[in-house]
């Protein structure tokens, strides 16, 4: 397998005490997968994508394990975790449209970047160029600056810089949201292809749309408040979805392309709690149309069929 | 995600007191207004009588030495810090409330009101204020701490109005000022109910600046001999040590207090600007 | 990039027209009457008051339509003629001007371009060193708050009489006479040293600030996390940062000419270095209007050239303003 984190833990630290962003993570992610990560905003999603790639202050590393291909990842150390950074784990970040240096030549910045990684531009400029055409952007752009590209130029070129290395792990954050739906399209099916080409093996595809997920992710996880509530393949959770919270976040889909942007889900009362002192137990208890007493213990993240993970005490009595 | 961010007045003064060069430019700033306020009753001696012997070193009866002329360094050193108090608050006021307007009805409107302010900020902001200042002083037989400070405030609205055309562009493609506007309310009531009091924290800090700026050009303008005819002020100090060789005559304690507390105020003037922007601004705290 | 500069350009003529006007509607609308001043305060022979007050008089032009005197003004800025000095009568206000222009470039230039390049190397070294940032940051923020003045006072009495190391008057030593000589050389640069140290200590001082504030903005930029987050060394990010901050202070140097141009001013005065501050000194003691006024467009006009050259570095350095698209 290709990704294996367990119990992860990262805490935003802020004056009032930690906000625990993402507040114990176990999953595994498999050779040449694509996981979608849902959520609301908030949720911990980015907060996940960082901390396995830039963990730095206000966040907090508290504790959990990741290991990527067989190697333990030192997420809690800075300089350590230097030498993984764009040759194992990768990132398209949330912000790709300011991402490039907005005064140096594109071809430039990457040459700089390559070297200052101990990789010779040289031998990169055939793969670079080749990548160029498969995302459909002209070499032109090498000698360009960022501020001639179209934002879905830039998300392209991102896209190339970010996966040139063909790292193990590719993250790619909210890569879709600035972009209108056509492009987002065009931008998701790159990636997978991305995938198909061995350019990268395994993607982590971290949207707050969930519908863009069934098009391109083999599996998806969804995340509330900090924490996982379920994870399955694609078809077995878009059919059968168990997790209340997974079940109100696909039925409330009107139709694909519709987007959960601030605040709370349409058709979903109330809001998710504070992260500074999460209530006991289920986090989702307060919305929860099916809560009971034994909410008020947090349900494990246990597998219910093969595959098919859920955190929710309603399900295992369901499914048993 | 971002970590909540919570808006609290509490988590400002929880900042605010810890940030070093806030409380230090603060403090600075506060000892000597209080200086410049009751100093005056401490010396017995008036501006410009002779109080005792001329060249005379610091000491316990003379705390700043006296002049060449015999007058006592100290009562000339607070009342010089009164106008320098003076030229801050009303130069430095004037300025900001000048490029205030300028700059809210410049980023405000946008289009052609926009292009023709931003073109006489741009203006003024070339032409040296200095030189205008002694061009226009040069001219005035009498001349007043006031006067001088309305001149100054007059050529220093640029830089307000600069500063505050950005953060109105910025405020202005936020959704409140929309919503505001669909309500139909008039441009002046959306720029004092809704601009103003989310820029109170940004005209504090330009004040900050204009106030050490006028309080410079004024010391300056006096040193060259175009400050007030009438009155002491701090530069006024440094011209007339000056003109009267203090220098080579080695009479330190003639020049060395006006300049020092020039550079110590304005400089806690600044500190307090940054200060103040790393308190409004988490991203530039310290790690 | 021709928007740019055209409206730059225009920027720069408007600014000459507002000065001009400025400078001829000054003596006209203060109170008192300037000749008469002029003549009553300045101590020469009466046949020379004389024809001195003929001649201002005329020049002043008090005797036609205001629209006349305006349009007379103009037509003598275009043919040069700034009006007589009475401080070194009859010597036109142009050739003593000139006479003084190259001392202010000899310290101008150097201060400016040494303190912009020093000041900006050590804001950024500085940024982000707790250590730093909390011993000799403090110092500078004194230093920018530092009259130029007092500091060129604070050195002429330490350096030049306590220890007696510089002369602390004039350009070169009294009993020489200018050559190319390397005893006039030695004496040249020991009387520039003091003036040229002073105005580079205070200007030192105020872009080590805004270094370091601006580069702390642009490390927090979502392009120096992403160059981070792809395992770049710190002096990858460091020296994008740097670059990137250094064009809002290209533009600040702009900005701020105004401020030196005034420190170097009072700092000739302090040393009596023969540049135009030194001269204002005298045309100020000496009424000497047309002096003062001939000071006043020099500096604009000299202003306003260094603005155009930064301008033309700016578009050569940020590729945004080849685009069309102004960073302003």
């Amino acid at each position: 397998m290709a990704l294996k984190t367990d119990d992860l833990r990262v805490y935003y630290q802020t004056l009032k005490g930690d906000v625990k962003a993402l507040d114990g993570a176990s999953f595994t992610l498999e050779d040449g997968e694509i996981m979608g990560l849902a959520g609301e905003s908030g949720c911990g999603k980015s907060t996940l994508a960082k901390s396995l790639i830039l963990l730095k202050p206000p966040m907090k590393y508290v504790e959990g394990r990741v290991r990527l291909d067989g190697e333990e990842l030192p997420i809690w150390d800075d300089e350590k975790m230097n030498s993984f950074r764009y040759k194992n784990v990768s990132i398209i970040p949330q912000y790709a449209m300011n991402a490039m240096n907005p005064t140096r030549k594109i071809g430039k910045m990457v040459k700089e970047l390559l070297k200052s990684r101990g990789i010779s531009p040289g031998e990169k400029r055939d793969e670079l160029e080749h990548r160029l055409d498969l995302v459909d952007l002209t070499r032109d752009v090498l000698s360009m600056y960022p501020i001639e590209l179209s934002g879905g130029m830039k998300q392209r070129m991102v896209m190339v810089i970010s996966s040139l290395l063909d790292p193990s792990l590719l993250m790619a954050d909210e890569i879709t949201s600035a972009l209108d739906v056509s492009t987002q399209k065009a931008v998701s099916e790159m990636l997978v292809e991305f995938r198909d080409k061995d350019f990268i093996k395994s993607l982590i595809f971290i949207t707050h749309d969930i519908s863009i997920l069934y098009q391109i992710a083999d599996s998806i996880t969804v995340m509330y408040a900090g924490k996982l509530v379920e994870r399955a393949p694609t078809e077995e959770i878009t059919g059968r979805p168990l997790h209340p919270y997974t079940k109100l976040l696909i039925s409330s889909l009107p139709k694909i392309g519709a987007k959960y942007t601030e605040e709370k889900l349409e058709g979903i009362p109330g809001k998710p709690p504070e992260l500074l002192e999460p209530p006991e137990g289920c986090r989702f208890k307060n919305r929860c149309p099916k809560k009971e007493e034994e909410c008020d213990e947090e349900p494990p993240f246990r597998e219910v069929s093969p595959g098919h993970k859920v955190a929710c005490w309603k399900v295992k009595k369901d499914v048993s | 995600m971002e970590p909540p961010q919570s808006k609290e007045k509490n988590e400002f003064f929880y900042f605010a007191l810890r940030n070093n060069k806030l409380v230090i430019g603060l403090i600075v700033v506060f000892f000597f207004l209080v200086f410049a306020i009751i100093g005056p009753f401490l010396t017995e001696h008036d501006l410009n009588e002779r109080a005792g012997p001329r060249n005379q070193p610091p000491s316990a009866e003379y705390w700043f030495g006296t002049t060449t002329f015999g007058q006592d360094v100290f009562t000339q050193f607070v009342y010089g810090l009164r106008a320098a108090f003076i030229v801050g608050l009303v130069g430095g006021g004037l300025a900001t409330i000048v490029g205030m307007m300028v700059g809210f009805f410049a980023g405000y409107h946008g289009g052609m009101v926009d292009e023709l302010l931003n073109m006489l900020t741009n203006t003024v902001i070339t032409i040296p204020k200095l030189a205008v200042l002694l061009v226009i002083a040069a001219y005035l037989t009498v001349r007043g701490v006031i006067h001088e400070s309305i001149v100054i405030g007059l050529w220093s609205w640029p830089w307000a109005a600069r500063a505050v055309r950005s953060q109105t562009f910025s405020l202005k493609s936020r959704n409140f000022i929309d919503m505001a506007r669909m309500t139909g309310m008039s441009s002046m009531k959306i720029i004092w109910t809704e601009i103003a009091p989310n820029m109170m924290s940004y005209l504090f800090m330009t004040f900050v600046l204009q106030f050490g700026g006028a309080v410079l050009a004024a010391a300056t303008l006096d040193f060259i001999g175009l400050g007030p005819t009438e009155g002491i002020s701090l530069g006024l100090m440094m011209q007339h040590s000056f003109n009267w060789s203090a220098i080579q005559l080695g009479i330190w304690w003639w020049f060395v207090p006006p300049g020092a507390a020039l550079a110590l105020l304005v400089g806690a003037m600044y500190l307090m600007n940054v200060g103040l922007d790393e308190v409004f601004n988490p991203k530039l705290r310290e790690r | 990039m021709k928007r740019y500069f055209s409206r730059k350009v225009f920027i720069y003529i408007l600014t000459f027209f507002l000065a001009v006007t400025i400078d001829w509607l000054v003596p006209r609308f203060m109170p008192g009457n300037p000749v008469q001043n002029m003549l009553s305060r300045a101590s020469i022979q009466s046949d020379a008051a004389e024809v001195m007050r003929g001649y201002y008089t005329k020049a002043f032009g008090l005797d036609v339509p205001l629209w006349q005197q305006y349009l007379n003004f103009w037509q003598a800025i275009f043919h040069g003629d700034l009006g007589v000095s009475v401080y070194m009568f009859p010597e036109k206000v142009t050739n003593v001007i000139f006479r003084a222009v190259p001392y202010d470039l000899a310290l101008l230039v150097p201060s400016v371009l040494l303190s912009w390049i020093a000041g900006n190397k050590f804001g950024a070294f500085a940024a982000r060193s707790r250590w730093l940032d909390n011993t000799i940051l403090p110092i500078t923020y004194l230093l920018r708050a530092t009259p130029y003045m007092w500091l060129a006072i604070l050195m002429a009495w330490s350096l030049g009489i306590v220890w007696g190391i510089f002369p602390i008057s004039g350009a070169y030593s009294f009993s020489m006479q200018p050559s190319f000589s390397f005893a006039f050389l030695v004496s040249f640069l020991r009387h520039w040293f003091l003036p040229f140290a002073s105005l580079f200590i205070v200007q030192f001082g105020g872009w080590a600030i805004g270094m370091r504030n601006m580069i702390i903005y642009e490390l927090e930029e979502d392009y120096s996390h992403y160059l981070e987050s792809l395992g770049a060394p710190r002096s990858l990010v460091r020296k994008y940062a740097f670059r990137n901050a250094m064009l809002p202070q290209i533009t600040g140097l702009a900005l701020r000419l105004g401020q030196v141009v005034a420190g170097a001013l009072a700092t000739e005065i302090v040393f009596s270095y023969p540049g135009i501050g030194y001269l204002l000194l005298q045309a100020i003691n000496n009424q000497d209007y047309f002096l003062i006024q001939g000071c006043f467009l020099f500096i604009v006009i000299g202003v306003l050239l260094a603005n155009f050259i930064i301008d033309v570095v700016y578009v050569i350095v940020d590729p945004r303003t080849r685009q069309g698209m102004e960073g302003t």
